[in-house]
């Protein structure tokens, strides 16, 4: 193996505790690979993260931070069943790095609102419910069209224009900024191998290692998951996977610290455990224009929660952020093992703050065992070539 | 504490402004900006943090520092050193986040 | 909301770049709007020109009142001019007008408005330099430059016990303007680096041949003689508990306390760059400066189309550049809207090439000199790094120890740079800590993203703005993504 001479820019900023060959390494420090990364170490020894430097297309710097179980699964019931056990397994990740780091990942889960602003809205949502949970083998779980009086006693000031929301007992939210903070503090200490400021090049397969060609040099490991988002298209190629996304903008406005008053979440709109508002979000396919900043969705963004919530209409923004999500053809998550290099897995979901208890919990031990079980099967690749077939 | 020169007395006295600081009734002149009367009015800081609940008083005087935040006539989170004194203005210190108003 | 206003050329600034350039832009024919932060013209440094209560001019001095002739030949130009009006927002505008051209955001008491204009020029100046030393946060701390304005503004001085501390020409031209007004000076600690003299000689020459020669001198000497001064102070801290008690200092090895009420940084002034960074334009490192700058050409085009930057906001140059440099940006404004040729615009450029040459002279001597020190600069330990989110020095040297790589992972871990300031606080010191950590250029560290609303607006105002259908559907998803 050997290290390219490190000049200025690319000098790594620290250096690595498994200089031989890893039991398992991840291309990607997001949401999705970092908790995978997590996942793995709690099994293996001798585990590294490998990610890209400090503007990057970061799709988990925009993430608003649901842990969300209602809507999920039209047209996919395994994608529903797949949500339900990460909501299920949230405390337990939480418990471990708490444990580990000491850091509060501001884990709530006391349910959520889906609010109505319409007639239109009303009878669609509830529509849109019930065929979700009446699609054969979809997960079961207890929902309810609140009233406007029921959703005034959860929601204080809630605005005269919001006809109803669907709660749920099962959605919940956490602060993805701690994710990310409690997750990378956990790699110091278990001394997983966290390395930024390496893009992978060439991915090779020799004698059941694979062989990361980095600007740093060739980084060996016996397993590799690819969890960087839009580049697991590119990557994927190289270990034969082939791995449609693409990139989905998303905006979310900010709102400054107030007091506490909103302790359920809406999906559109939610106060942190530290005070500030998230407003979100936008689906827009905009190509890769993550810097831009588009006025008239940051309006109507403003607009739905100034009628869900009047009250905020004095509370100050305070930034915007927009983010590319990467977003699969049919928008569900793509778990797949490569038949032709194995040991190469790629994940890759657009929830990542969601998910991250099953990418820790489930898919980790999964990619230890060395193949993912029959039951993940609707999440390969292979369903869309179903698709396109039928 | 901090105190008007002579020229700048003189221009209050000709066009005077009259508002309370922290419940009290200050003279200043029309011009002032909130920061620059409750400096003058011997006030020196004008808020607590958020984060940390720590006072805090006006740092740049030019709207970018933006901890010179007071609560003007009920509305937190106004930049004194942008706002202009108006007259029966009421002033007030702010701590911590801001009420929500429901 | 009230209607879109339509202009050619949109002058964000009213200090003396952005009024030479409206003034010069509206004279040749070009519709020209400037769009002001504060209630009347003049930026910071001819601040409240047209309203200070300060009328003696010997108070403020003749380099001020020359802001007056800039400010009446701006109000005679057919320049429109709204103040109080603070944008936040700039974007290209979509695919109705294939013209191009920009769609700009900004708030009036309160109130959003919206304006179309096909070339900007901003002329943002410049802002004081984060000044990061133990106890800068506590009341009764505040820089030369607040003082400054609040004295200009108000005619409002400190009464007690003030200390100035810090290094550069405006620490020692505000401690003559208060001499003079009769305030009392208790020191002036002087932080000016040993290595700045070395430095800066070699620059010597163009000082010597500079207008700001004999004034400079004249003027040292005279505070000097009246304050006591302190020099090589190599540390500094401001204590007390809820509010400044005393300043700490360290003299040629030697500690001291001071005790005083009110502490006056300053340490020279950068580029006020937020406007630019959120609209992306690009940003060069200047190793002599110690800060960000905008990268522009001769004739202040930044690498945004249609994007002009004339002043400080681009490199710190001072108020008599600024003025041709504003008119230097206008002249290439013009040519881009079909006002003028080149071979014009270079014509009429000359004069103020050679004015502009004339007022840089000596410049870079004592921006060698003043340079501050490093420890004033890249700070260690407890000393509060982003002031709004209460971060310190020690844990961004913790999380770049964790991996971070840069700001932008840093506002993601510790949340410095997300408060209402949007890292003008912070931004330099955030970068020079993670260099310094990092043993790399501040250059390949990088800087903030920034993206809008680059100063807060309230929520309701952010709604009143126009949407669209397309806005409606990317938000109001009735077929709902899974």
């Amino acid at each position: 193996m050997s290290d390219s001479s490190s000049s200025g820019a690319l000098a790594p900023p620290r250096p690595r505790h498994h200089r031989g060959v890893y039991d398992a390494l991840v291309i990607g420090g997001g949401l999705v690979g970092s908790a995978v990364a997590f996942g793995l170490r709690q099994q293996l020894d001798n585990v590294a993260v490998l990610d890209e430097g400090d503007v990057a297309f970061r799709a988990s710097r925009g993430n608003f931070g649901l842990v969300w179980v209602q809507s999920k699964g039209m047209g996919m019931p395994a994608y529903g069943h797949w949500t339900m056990s990460s909501q299920q397994l949230w405390p337990r990740l939480a418990a471990l790095l708490h444990e580990l780091t000491g850091l509060d990942v501001g884990l709530e889960q006391r349910g959520g609102l889906h609010p109505v602003l319409t007639e239109e809205e009303y009878e669609h949502r509830i529509q849109f419910m019930t065929e979700l949970l009446a699609q054969p083998g979809m997960v079961q779980y207890e929902w309810k069209m609140l009233d406007r009086k029921e959703l005034a006693d959860l929601v204080p000031g809630i605005g005269p224009e919001v006809l109803g929301a669907t709660w749920t007992a099962v959605d919940g939210v956490a602060n993805p900024l701690k994710m990310l903070r409690a997750l990378h503090t956990a790699f110091d200490r278990q001394r997983v191998d966290y390395l930024p400021l390496h893009p992978v090049g060439d991915i090779a397969l020799r004698n059941g290692v694979f062989e990361m060609s980095t600007p740093h040099g060739k980084i060996q490991s016996r397993k590799v998951v690819l969890a960087s988002g839009l580049s697991n298209q590119a990557l994927g190629k190289q270990v034969g996977l082939e791995v449609p996304v693409r990139p989905q903008r998303g905006q979310i406005v900010v709102l400054e610290r107030t007091q506490r008053i909103l302790h359920t979440p809406f999906s559109t709109l939610r106060q942190t455990d530290e005070g500030s508002w998230l407003i979100g979000d936008s689906q827009e396919e905009a190509g890769y224009a993550d810097g831009v900043v588009g006025l008239p969705v940051l309006a109507t963004l403003a607009d739905r929660a100034v009628r869900t919530m009047p009250a905020l209409r004095e509370v100050r923004v305070v930034r915007s952020w927009s983010a590319l999500r990467v977003m699969s053809r049919d928008g569900f998550p793509i778990y797949e093992q490569s038949a032709t290099h194995p040991g190469a897995f790629v994940a890759t979901c657009h929830s990542g703050v969601t998910l991250a208890a099953a990418h820790a919990l489930r898919i980790a031990p999964m990619v230890v065992d060395g193949a993912l079980p029959v039951d993940m099967a609707p999440f390969s690749t292979r369903r869309f070539h179903v698709q396109e077939a039928a | 504490m901090f105190k008007r020169l002579p020229e700048a007395q003189q221009a209050m006295r000709q066009h005077p402004v009259a508002v309370t600081i922290n419940g009290k009734a200050v003279q200043c002149r029309e011009g002032d900006t909130v920061s620059a009367a409750m400096f003058a009015a011997g006030v020196v800081d004008c808020r607590d943090t958020v984060v940390g609940g720590v006072p805090r008083g006006p740092y740049c005087m030019m709207g970018i520092c933006y901890d010179c935040l007071v609560t003007i006539d009920g509305q937190p989170n106004q930049q004194g050193c942008m706002t202009l004194v108006r007259e029966g203005m009421n002033i007030e210190r702010q701590g911590g986040a801001r009420q929500v108003r429901t | 909301m009230t209607g879109i206003t339509q202009c050619d050329l949109l002058v964000v600034g009213a200090g003396p770049a952005g009024l030479a350039a409206a003034t010069l832009a509206a004279r040749h024919g070009v519709d020209t709007m400037l769009l002001d932060e504060q209630p009347s013209p003049g930026g910071q440094i001819y601040r409240a020109i047209t309203t200070t209560p300060l009328q003696n001019r010997d108070t403020l001095g003749k380099d001020y009142w020359h802001g007056e002739a800039l400010v009446k030949a701006f109000r005679r130009s057919h320049a429109r001019y709204e103040p109080g009006a603070t944008v936040w927002a700039v974007s290209r505008m979509t695919a109705q007008d294939p013209e191009g051209g920009f769609e700009v955001a900004y708030s009036v008491a309160g109130e959003a408005r919206m304006l179309q204009a096909r070339n900007i020029i901003l002329a943002t100046g410049a802002q004081e330099r984060p000044f990061p030393i133990p106890g800068w946060t506590l009341p009764g701390v505040m820089t030369v430059g607040a003082a400054q304005t609040m004295f200009k503004t108000t005619g409002i001085v400190p009464g007690k016990r003030t200390v100035l501390a810090g290094c550069g020409p405006l620490l020692y031209l505000v401690a003559w303007q208060y001499m003079k007004a009769g305030v009392k000076i208790e020191a002036l600690l002087d932080t000016t680096g040993a290595g700045g003299l070395t430095q800066a000689l070699p620059h010597v020459w163009g000082f010597l041949r500079s207008p700001y020669l004999a004034k400079g001198l004249k003027l040292v000497h005279e505070v000097r003689a009246k304050a006591r001064i302190i020099r090589g102070i190599t540390a500094l801290e401001a204590v007390g508990t809820g509010r400044l008690d005393h300043v700490l200092y360290t003299a040629d090895g030697k500690s001291a306390e001071l005790p005083c009420d009110q502490l006056l940084l300053h340490q020279g002034v950068i580029p006020n760059i937020n406007l630019s960074q959120a609209l992306g334009v690009e940003l060069r490192w200047s190793e002599t400066m110690l800060c960000w700058e905008p990268a522009v050409d001769d004739w202040g085009n930044t690498s945004v189309a249609e994007v002009g930057i004339a002043g400080d906001g681009a490199s710190i140059t001072g108020a008599l550049a600024a003025e041709h440099l504003g008119r230097l940006v206008a002249l290439e404004a013009c040519r881009q809207l079909g006002k003028l040729d080149q071979p014009t615009r270079d014509r009429e450029g000359e004069t103020h090439r050679k004015a502009l040459a004339r007022a840089v002279l000596g410049r870079d001597f004592f921006d060698r000199l003043y340079l501050p020190p490093e420890q004033f600069r890249i700070p260690v330990g407890d000393t509060i790094v982003c002031r709004c989110e209460e971060v310190t020095a020690a844990q961004v040297r913790e999380t770049v120890k964790l991996g971070c790589p840069g700001p932008n992972q840093m506002k993601s871990f510790l949340r410095c740079g997300m408060g209402p300031c949007q890292g003008r606080f912070c931004n330099t010191t955030v970068t020079e800590i993670i260099a310094q950590e990092r043993g790399l250029s501040p250059q390949e560290v990088g800087h903030y993203r920034l993206r809008f609303p680059t100063k807060p607006l309230t929520l309701g105002e952010l709604a009143s703005l126009p949407q669209t259908e397309d806005s409606k559907k990317a938000v109001i998803r009735l077929k709902k993504q899974p």
